[in-house]
């Protein structure tokens, strides 16, 4: 996780986590160039494996541009162009996360251009979908650009960041459903578990966000308690926490996890 | 689980957000100061909740979001400010 310290590695192994899934993402500032993003894609898929390998943590990753710098459509064509390069590299499960931020035309098109990729690589995806007020109409446009598209089965792809007005959208299309665990904004671990029990636990994964804001490495083991105080037992508890997210990723035959943990 | 059980694990917490919500009121009104689309948009989610009985969640979450289908020209800003500025003047 290149915005946090070994601690937090030494953390998730210690409560159980059995492999950490990193997108690529928003750096907190903008990159100055496609070459910025070429050093980053190294850093995801050579130098983060190995320090997470240190603490026994299987370290996967998913590449591309993110939406918060796909305004500027040359460079995310330019950086486009860079990852098929990346793309055979052991730890790395597909594209993402790619999606929209601010709903922009824009942001649609360089969308559109790594659906594209995704499909003709035969990636897996991952979506983010944005932020407060822009989230119900954000996640309505992927979903309409991934219909459009119609190359990518919804099976292979995970919708990410879901709350109570879009996981219905998601799961009606038979997409993958992650509800991101965070301290203060998006999803507490008693709403996603309030999701779980609605809609079934068939397609809904829960994930934390170990980014550059507040946010807590450990929130899903936290959210395992969560559904124990909930009266659910260990099997369901383990189906959702560890059997979704693998029988998930498992689509991607580099996503093996070591004999202890699977 | 039950309603009472549920009830055990949750009502103090959720007795001390409502009255940090009440407080919050309170405070805002207190202070002198313009209009603002987000002030409006928290009342107009607060009436979606006290409106929606089981769908309290979503409501106040539909209520807080743009409500416009189209994408927007040009991205001026990455940030979110958990209400649709487009609600102060429409
Ligand atoms: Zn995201």
């Amino acid at each position: 996780m290149v915005s946090r310290t070994t601690d937090d590695y030494r953390a998730m192994v210690v409560a159980g986590c059995a492999a950490v899934c990193e997108p690529a993402f928003w750096a907190g500032f903008d990159r100055s160039s496609a070459a910025g993003f070429y050093d980053y894609f190294g850093q995801l898929t050579e130098h983060e494996p190995r320090r997470a390998a240190k603490f026994g943590l299987p370290h996967f990753c998913w590449l591309c541009i993110n939406p918060k710098e796909a305004e500027d459509v040359q460079l995310a064509q330019e950086v486009i162009a860079l990852i098929p390069q990346f793309l055979s590299r052991p730890n790395v499960l597909g594209i993402g996360e790619i999606g929209l931020n601010k709903n922009s035309r824009n942001e649609l098109k360089v969308l559109e251009l790594q659906v594209d990729l995704a499909a003709r690589q035969d990636q897996l995806v991952l979506v983010h979908t944005p932020h407060l007020e822009d989230k119900l109409k954000g996640t309505r446009l992927i979903l309409d650009v991934l219909r459009a598209d119609g190359r990518i089965p919804p099976g292979r792809c995970l919708i990410d960041h879901v709350e109570e007005h879009t996981v219905k959208l998601v799961l009606d299309r038979g997409f993958w459903g992650g509800m991101t665990l965070y301290p203060e904004s998006k999803c507490t671990a008693a709403r996603a578990v309030d999701m779980i029990e609605q809609y079934g636990g068939e397609r809904l994964w829960m994930n934390s966000a170990c980014d550059w804001g507040v946010s807590v490495p450990l929130a899903v083991p936290y959210a395992a308690q969560e559904l124990r105080r909930r009266g659910h037992d260990a099997g369901m508890i383990d189906r959702l926490i560890y059997g979704n997210p693998k029988r998930f990723l498992s689509q991607c035959a580099k996503f093996r996890l070591p004999e202890a943990a699977s | 689980m039950q309603r009472r059980q549920l009830l055990d694990l949750y009502y103090l917490e959720a007795r001390s957000k409502l009255l940090d919500l009440a407080a919050f009121l309170d405070r805002v009104e207190r202070a002198p100061g313009e209009a603002d689309f987000r002030w409006d948009a928290f009342h107009a989610a607060l009436a979606r909740m006290q409106a929606s009985p089981g769908g309290r969640a979503a409501g106040v979450l539909d209520a807080l979001s743009d409500p416009t289908t189209e994408p927007i020209p040009v991205a001026t800003t990455k940030a979110a400010c958990g209400a649709w500025p487009g609600n102060a003047v429409s």
